[in-house]
C-alpha cells in the first residue's frame, strides 16, 4: 500500500526545471533511497513533499490526500517529519529543549511533552547531551539531533535528507542502527544518501534522479546493475 | 530562595512608599515600574520570539489615546482607558501584525518603526479625532497624591511579571524560542510560526498599550508627539531590554532601573543634560560590544571583571 504518491511533480525556478516530471511511491513501511549526484533535485523534493515549495505542476498525495498546497506545519502535523541537510538547531536551546518543542505538537501537557522528548532522546542515544546548548554539539550529535527532533514529532513518515554525511565510521554505524529501528517501529522512511554503501543497505527500494528527471527505480541490486545510473554516477566512458 | 525572588522583591516594592518617599522619589519608581512594564512587553516579542520591534510606541500611544480619547468624546473616566485599551491595542496589532508579520529579520523592524511613525502622523492629522498638536489635556487628576498610581502600576507590573514568566515557562514559549532560533525549521517541526508570532506580537502590545493607558492617567497629559515618540518611547524601550538582559526575566526590570536614573542623573548635570541622548548611543554601543546579553544575562562576566579589578588594585 503506497502511503506517498509523487504524482507528476515539477518545480521550476525561473526557467530551470529543478525536477521535471517526476511520479513514484513509497510504500507503507518501507525505506526508500533517493539518490542522484549533485543538483539532482533530490532535497528540490523533499521541499515540495513538506510543503516548504508549491509544486509548480503535479502534486503530491500523502494517505490519499492531496498535501500540495498546505503549509509545512499542516502537513507535519498530518503526520510527515523532516530533517534538513544543512542542519537547523535551534541553537541556544539545549538538546531537550528542542526535543520538547517539536514533542508539543501532539503532547496535551508540559509534562507529557518532556517525557516524549526524554524518550525520544533515550532512543537516539542522545540522553547524556540533553543539557548541552546546541550550538556546542559537534556535528554528528547535531545530524541525530535533527531525527530526535523530527521524531518526537511521532510521525507516520519521515524525511531524512542526508542524515550520515559527515559522520565518522563509528558514528556512521551508530545513525544506521538508529534507522533500522525507526524502520521496526513502523515508521515508512525516504531517505537522501549519497552514501553508496549505506543506502544499498538499507533501503528496500531506490528511486535515482538526474537533471530532475527519475532514470530508475528499483531494489538496490537492480539499481546497483542499471546502466543508467552508472552513466549518471560514473560518466559515459565508463564502460565496464 | 531563587523561586521567591520575585515575590521577595514585589514586598519591598510595595513598603518602600511607606518609607515616605519624596514626591520626585515616587515619580522616579513610577516611571521605572511603567518602564520595567513596557520593557517586559517587548521582551516577550523581541527577545524571547526574536522579532525585533522598533515601534513598540504605536501600541503605547494607541493605549495612551484610548484612554485620552474615552475622556474627551465621551466624558468617561480615564481609567476605563486600561481595560478597553487591551482591546483597541489587540485589534491594531492584529492589524499591524497581518502586515508585518510577513517580514523577517531587518524587514521586520523597519516596517514597525514605519508603523509607529504612521501612527504618530495620522494621530498629529487626525484634529477632530484626537485634538492634532494640541494634545489631550485631563482636567482633573483623580489624585494629588502619588501613592495609588504607585500602587496601580506596580499592579500592573507584578501581572506582567507572573503572565511572562508563566507563558515562557508553557508550550507558547517554546514554540516563540524556536521560531526565533530558526523560522524555517519551527515551521517544519509543525509549529504555526505565523499564528504564534502574532501572538507574541499580540501580547507584547497589549502590555504596553496598558502601561500607554496608564500613562495618560498618571501624567495628565498627551499628544502625538509624546505618545507615538520614535525615540522616547520605541527606542528607549529596545535599550531597557538591550541594557538589562534580552530574553530573560530581570533584564527588562534591571534595565529600567538603569535607563530611568541615568536619565534623571544625566539631565540634572547641567552641561550634560542636552546630551543624554547622545550618551545613551555611546551605552549602547559599549553594551553590545562587551555585554551583547545584558547586564541580567552577562553577569557572570560581569562578576570576574570586577572581581579581576579588585585583585589587581
Amino acid at each position: 500500500m503506497s502511503l506517498l504518491e509523487v504524482n507528476n511533480v515539477s518545480m521550476f525556478f525561473g526557467g530551470l526545471a529543478a525536477i521535471n516530471g517526476v511520479s513514484f511511491s513509497v510504500n507503507k513501511g518501507e525505506i526508500l533511497g533517493l539518490i542522484g549526484p549533485n543538483g539532482a533535485g533530490k532535497t528540490t523534493l523533499f521541499n515540495v513533499a513538506n510543503g516548504f515549495y508549491q509544486p509548480s505542476k503535479g502534486e503530491v498525495i500523502f494517505r490519499g490526500e492531496r498535501i500540495s498546497g498546505l503549509k509545512p506545519h499542516q502537513i507535519c502535523r498530518r503526520g510527515i517529519a523532516r530533517t534538513f541537510q544543512v542542519v537547523k538547531p535551534l541553537q541556544r536551546m539545549t538538546v531537550l529543549d528542542n526535543v520538547i518543542a517539536s514533542a508539543f505538537l501532539r503532547a496535551k501537557s508540559k509534562a507529557q511533552a518532556e517525557a516524549v522528548a526524554i524518550e525520544t532522546l533515550k532512543f537516539t542515544a542522545l540522553y547524556d547531551d540533553r543539557m548541552v546548548i546546541s550550538k556546542g554539539l559537534p556535528l554528528g550529535k547535531r545530524k541525530r539531533l535533527e531525527i530526535a527532533r523530527a521524531l518526537a514529532t511521532n510521525p507516520e513518515m519521515l524525511l531524512l535528507d542526508e542524515s550520515f554525511a559527515g559522520l565518522n565510521p563509528s558514528e556512521l554505524n551508530e545513525s544506521i542502527e538508529i534507522i533500522k529501528k525507526i524502520k521496526e517501529k513502523g515508521i515508512t522512511i525516504m531517505i537522501i544518501e549519497h552514501h553508496m554503501k549505506v543506502i544499498m543497505s538499507i533501503s528496500d527500494r531506490i528511486v535515482v534522479l538526474n537533471y530532475g528527471e527519475k532514470i530508475a527505480e528499483g531494489t538496490p541490486h537492480e539499481i546497483g546493475n542499471n546502466p543508467l545510473v552508472i552513466e549518471a554516477y560514473l560518466g559515459e566512458a565508463q564502460h565496464a | 530562595m531563587k523561586n521567591f525572588l520575585p515575590l521577595i522583591i514585589l514586598a519591598v516594592l510595595a513598603l518602600a512608599p511607606l518609607l515616605g518617599l519624596s514626591s520626585y522619589l515616587m515619580h522616579i519608581l513610577i516611571i521605572f515600574i511603567m518602564w520595567s512594564v513596557i520593557g517586559m512587553a517587548w521582551n516577550l516579542l523581541g527577545g524571547y520570539c526574536g522579532q525585533v520591534s522598533f515601534g513598540h510606541a504605536a501600541f503605547f500611544g494607541v493605549g495612551a489615546y484610548t484612554a485620552g480619547m474615552l475622556y474627551h468624546h465621551f466624558g468617561a473616566s480615564p481609567w476605563w482607558g486600561l481595560p478597553l485599551s487591551v482591546l483597541a491595542v489587540a485589534l491594531v496589532s492584529l492589524v499591524i501584525g497581518f502586515i508585518v508579520l510577513r517580514l523577517r529579520g531587518p524587514y521586520f523592524a523597519l516596517a514597525t518603526l514605519s508603523m509607529g511613525e504612521v501612527l504618530r502622523v495620522a494621530s498629529e492629522n487626525l484634529v477632530g479625532f484626537t485634538q492634532g498638536d494640541l494634545g489631550i489635556l485631563i482636567q482633573q487628576r483623580t489624585w494629588v497624591d502619588k501613592m495609588p498610581y504607585y500602587y496601580i502600576i506596580l499592579a500592573i507590573a507584578a501581572v506582567t511579571f507572573f503572565l511572562v514568566k508563566k507563558v515562557i515557562e508553557s508550550k507558547l514559549g517554546y514554540y516563540f524560542v524556536a521560531i526565533r532560533e530558526d523560522q524555517d525549521a519551527a515551521e517544519s517541526l509543525g509549529i504555526n510560526t505565523t499564528f504564534y508570532k502574532t501572538v507574541a506580537l499580540c501580547l507584547s502590545a497589549v502590555l504596553t498599550g496598558v502601561a500607554g493607558a496608564f500613562y495618560t492617567n498618571y501624567m495628565g497629559y498627551i499628544d502625538p508627539k509624546i505618545a507615538f515618540a520614535l525615540h522616547d518611547i520605541s527606542i528607549v524601550t529596545i535599550m531597557v531590554v538591550m541594557v538589562g538582559g534580552v530574553a530573560t526575566f530581570w533584564g527588562p526590570v534591571v534595565g529600567a532601573v538603569i535607563m530611568v536614573l541615568l536619565a534623571e542623573v544625566v539631565r540634572s548635570i547641567p552641561q550634560l543634560g542636552a546630551a543624554h541622548q547622545t550618551l545613551f548611543g555611546v551605552l549602547l554601543i559599549v553594551i553590545i560590544i562587551f555585554l551583547p546579553n545584558g547586564i541580567t544575562g552577562d553577569f557572570g562576566k560581569l562578576k570576574k571583571l570586577f572581581k579581576l579589578g579588585r585583585a589587581s588594585s
